[in-house]
């Protein structure tokens, strides 16, 4: 089963867990709402999509309200040192937490005395602590964007805000920057770079790089990245191998992207809609 | 405000003029942010800079200033209500932010990306329709307060965000104004 970590922007959000649910374009956990704009509700509104798709119950999350001051994000941590050691989940994806570095440990520590090894996938504020404890190899899969990546590849920076000027100007060579991610250690098992082109890799390089369908006007939409990270997430916990699980996300985000017919001005509502009609295309190519 | 990112200091900053500096070490961004607006605004030369490793927590933002100031620095601060967590005398490079601005033409929109955030504004409307990018918390809830407003109006990262992202996000701001809004 897939559980989600991540934060909701409301100060009056508390610390909650429990089965998520979609109603319309509202998250319910809890008896508890969030709507699904961007960040980790649109995140899990896209794994409940895919998991409806492909019969699997709906995702179990840990949520906590925080605006960027860390106290949402630090109870979090701190509820999931305490529980995680007695939960058994599949798939454990981390989304929008405060990067904090020595939580990030502790929880580290804690999914250690899980009752299995499950899958871990780190996007967002975790995938940046991740990369800064130097735990990156821990993890399964990073979703990057080509910026995050450049950080990735940035042995020094400890954040994207201070990626050095000669590895950002490589961005455009994305195979390049995931070769430097993994000579320096700071990349996951395997990688899904979103943009212009999605790629999946591993520490061998390239495995697949996804190009079709194009839509341009996807790249300014807040939370296309979320919705990425949800449907690999979800597929992942249905049972797919996590290579092919990434390539067919990258692919039904894509189509789904396109199905929305988006503007600069879409917002990632009007995909996430569009999922359950992407997915069975990529399902039935499969 | 902010003119460390375009690299248009006018006066030498304290390492350039070869004095010892220190950095002033706050509990978050928009404190940081808080800090560098009233010892520029008081004529102080100093610079926000990414901190050393040995104290880094994740997600960080200083501030470098002459450590010989530091009693005066830290009353302007304290006049304020800002009180820094530790002084730190600096003794190796510190990091320096990104310095590059990419900018997208759709038409219609404009697209300004500075380090991980994107902000896209409407030119017919002046409204902002989109943020994309970032991992801090506090991007989804500034995308909540600022998307959807006219640029003119809508709060800027700088008075309700809280993160190096929120940080960014305010550098993509201030460009789009500039190239959307008559000065």
């Amino acid at each position: 089963m897939l559980a989600i970590v991540g934060t909701v922007p409301d100060l009056r959000f508390p610390l909650v867990e429990g089965q998520a649910k979609l109603r319309g374009n509202v998250i319910q956990v809890d008896g508890h709402s969030a709507p699904v704009n961007r960040g980790t509700p649109a995140l899990i509104a896209a794994a409940v999509k895919t998991l409806e798709v492909i019969d699997r119950p709906a995702p179990y999350v840990y949520l906590a309200g925080d605006i960027g001051l860390g106290e949402g994000s630090r109870g979090l941590y701190d509820h999931l040192v305490r529980h995680l050691p007695q939960t058994d989940w599949g798939v454990l994806t981390f989304h929008y937490l405060q990067p904090d570095v020595d939580w990030h440990n502790r929880v580290l520590l804690a999914i250690g005395e899980m009752q299995r090894r499950c899958l871990l996938i780190a996007d967002a504020g975790y995938m940046y602590a991740a990369k800064m404890s130097g735990m990156a190899e821990a993890y399964d899969l990073f979703t990057p964007d080509a910026g995050e990546l450049a950080f990735l590849a940035d042995d020094q920076a400890p954040h994207p805000f201070y990626t050095r000027g000669f590895i950002l100007h490589e961005e455009q060579k994305v195979p390049d920057l995931i070769a430097r991610a993994y000579r320096y250690k700071n990349a996951a098992r395997l990688l899904l770079v979103k943009g212009k082109v999605d790629y999946v890799a591993g520490a061998q390089g390239v495995l697949a790089a996804i190009d079709q369908p194009a839509e341009e006007a996807l790249e300014p939409i807040g939370g296309t990245g979320d919705t990425l990270t949800g449907i690999v997430s979800a597929l992942a916990a249905g049972g797919m191998e996590l290579k092919w699980a990434a390539t067919s996300a990258a692919r039904a985000n894509r189509i789904a992207g396109c199905l929305a017919t988006p503007t600069p001005m879409t917002q990632v509502s009007d995909i996430i809609a569009c999922i359950p009609r992407a997915l069975a295309q990529v399902l039935e190519m499969a | 405000m902010l003119k460390f990112f375009k690299k248009k200091a006018e006066v030498p900053a304290a390492t350039e003029q070869g004095v010892e500096t220190g950095i002033l070490v706050f509990e978050n961004t928009s404190e940081v942010i808080r800090a560098e607006n009233t010892l520029k605004a008081a004529g102080w030369s100093i610079r926000v800079k990414g901190p050393p490793p040995e104290i880094r927590t994740g997600c960080d933002l200083v501030i470098e200033f002459p450590l010989i100031e530091e009693l005066a620095v830290l009353r302007a601060l304290e006049n304020v209500g800002l009180h820094p967590l530790q002084t730190v005398p600096v003794t190796g490079p510190l990091l320096q932010p990104v310095d590059l601005f990419q900018v997208k033409d759709f038409g219609r929109f404009l697209m300004v990306r500075a380090a991980n955030m994107k902000l896209t504004v409407d030119r017919q409307t002046g409204r902002i329709v989109n943020i994309s990018g970032g991992g801090c918390p506090d991007i989804p809830y500034l995308a909540q307060e600022m998307v959807g407003r006219p640029l003119a109006d809508a709060p800027e990262p700088r008075q309700i965000g809280h993160t190096l992202c929120g940080y960014a996000l305010q550098l993509a701001y201030e460009e789009v104004r500039r190239r959307c809004l008559p000065s």
